[in-house]
C-alpha cells in the first residue's frame, strides 16, 4: 500500500498534506525502508545464537570475585600479623636499653638486669649524663657562633649573668 | 481438566509467538542493536506476563505491548545516560546498514543499487532524528500504524503525534532531497 493512499485514508488534516505531497521518489524510498528493515529484522531473529559470550561473562566474573575475596583475606592477614608482632618489636627495641640504664658504676653487676626495676640512683644517673649532654652540645653551639655575631652573644651572656644575679 | 493458570499460560505462549516479531523488529529499527533490541523483547513480555491479569483489554493488546516496549526503551536509555562512567559495550550499527538487507526482487543491478542507495539515505536521516521524532516516524512508516494508534502507544495526543511526524518527514525528504 502506498503512504499517499494511507494518507489519504487518515482523517488528519495537516499531515494528509505532507503525505499527499510524497512525492513518488520519498514513496518507493519509505517502501524499500521499510522491506529492507523487514528483511534485517527476520533474518536477524532467525539465526542461530551463540552461548559463548555469557559464559565468559561468568567466568569473568567468577575470576574477580575470587580475587576480591584473595585480596581481603591478605588485607585481613597481615593485619592480624601486623598486630601481634607490634608488642615484640616494641620489646626488642627496648631490650638494648634496659642494661645501660641499669649498670651503675660501683654497683654490682645484676645477673638479670632486664628483670629488675630502674633505682632512684639509675634514674639520676641518666639525668645527670642528660645535662653533661646537653651542657656540651650548648658550650659547642656558643664556639660556633661567628665573629660577626660576637657582639650579640656577649649582649646575651651579659643579659643570663644579669637575671643571674637579680 | 486444565487449571486457570494453565490456560493463561498457553494463552499468553500465543501472545508471544504473534507479536514478538513487531515488537523485534520495531525495538531493532529504533536500537540498533541485535542484542539490546533481544533483551528489551525480552524484557518486555516478562513485564507483560506480570501485568497480564491486570490487562483489561481496552486496547488492542500489541498497542499495550508496544507501549510497554517505548516505556522499556525509554528507561534503557535514561538510564544509560545516567551511568555514562560505566563502560557499556555499544554493538549499534547505523541504519544505512539495513540497506544491504533489501531485497533483489527482479530489478537490475543498477535499480538494486539505486534503491540500497535510497534506503541509506533514509536509514541515515532516521538516526539524526529525536527520540521522539524517530519512534513515531518508525510506527508509522515501518510498523503501519494509524496516528490514533501512535498516540495510543506513545503516550503523546494526536497533535504532537502528526507534529513530530511532519518534522521527521522533512528531514527524511529534505536528507533524500539534499544527496540528489
Amino acid at each position: 500500500m502506498s503512504w499517499k493512499k494511507i494518507g489519504r485514508v487518515s482523517e488528519m488534516g495537516e499531515l494528509n498534506k505532507i503525505e499527499d505531497e510524497l512525492t513518488p521518489e520519498l514513496d518507493l524510498a519509505l517502501r524499500e525502508f521499510r522491506l529492507s528493515v523487514y528483511a534485517w529484522s527476520e533474518t536477524v531473529m532467525n539465526r542461530p545464537r551463540q552461548a559463548a559470550a555469557p559464559r565468559r561473562q561468568v567466568w569473568r566474573l567468577a575470576a574477580g570475585w575470587a580475587l576480591s575475596c584473595a585480596l581481603i583475606a591478605g588485607a585481613i592477614t597481615a593485619g592480624v600479623f601486623e598486630h601481634r608482632r607490634q608488642p615484640a618489636n616494641i620489646a626488642q627495641v627496648r631490650l638494648p636499653e634496659q642494661p645501660r640504664l641499669a649498670v651503675e658504676p660501683g654497683a654490682k653487676p645484676d645477673p638479670k638486669p632486664e628483670t629488675k626495676p630502674e633505682t632512684k640512683q639509675n634514674i639520676q644517673q641518666v639525668r645527670q649524663e642528660d645535662e653533661e649532654l646537653l651542657a656540651k652540645v650548648d658550650s659547642d653551639i656558643s664556639r660556633a657562633v661567628p665573629n660577626a655575631m660576637e657582639p650579640l652573644a656577649q649582649m646575651m651572656a651579659w643579659d643570663e649573668t644579669k637575671d643571674a644575679v637579680e | 481438566m486444565a487449571t486457570a493458570e494453565e490456560i493463561g499460560a498457553e494463552e499468553f505462549s500465543a501472545v508471544v509467538t504473534k507479536h514478538r516479531p513487531q515488537l523485534f523488529r520495531f525495538l531493532l529499527s529504533s536500537t540498533r542493536d541485535v542484542d539490546l533490541a533481544e533483551t528489551l523483547t525480552q524484557e518486555c513480555f516478562l513485564k507483560a506476563h506480570r501485568n497480564w491479569a491486570s490487562f483489561r483489554g481496552e486496547s488492542s493488546t500489541m498497542t499495550w505491548l508496544m507501549r510497554i516496549a517505548i516505556n522499556l526503551q525509554k528507561d534503557h536509555w535514561r538510564n544509560r545516560r545516567m551511568q555514562f562512567w560505566r563502560k557499556t559495550q555499544v554493538n549499534s550499527v547505523g541504519l544505512d546498514e539495513a540497506s544491504e538487507w533489501l531485497p533483489s526482487g527482479e530489478r537490475s543491478v543498477e535499480q538494486q543499487m539505486l534503491a540500497r542507495e535510497r534506503v541509506a539515505q533514509v536509514g541515515k536521516a532516521v538516526e539524526g532524528l529525536s527520540e521522539r521524532q524517530r519512534t513515531v516516524f518508525l510506527l508509522r512508516y515501518v510498523e503501519e500504524r494509524e496516528l490514533s494508534e501512535i498516540a495510543r502507544m506513545t503516550g503523546l495526543n494526536e497533535g504532537t503525534v502528526k507534529a513530530h511526524l511532519s518534522r521527521a518527514l522533512g528531514k527524511v525528504r529534505a536528507e533524500l532531497g539534499g544527496k540528489r
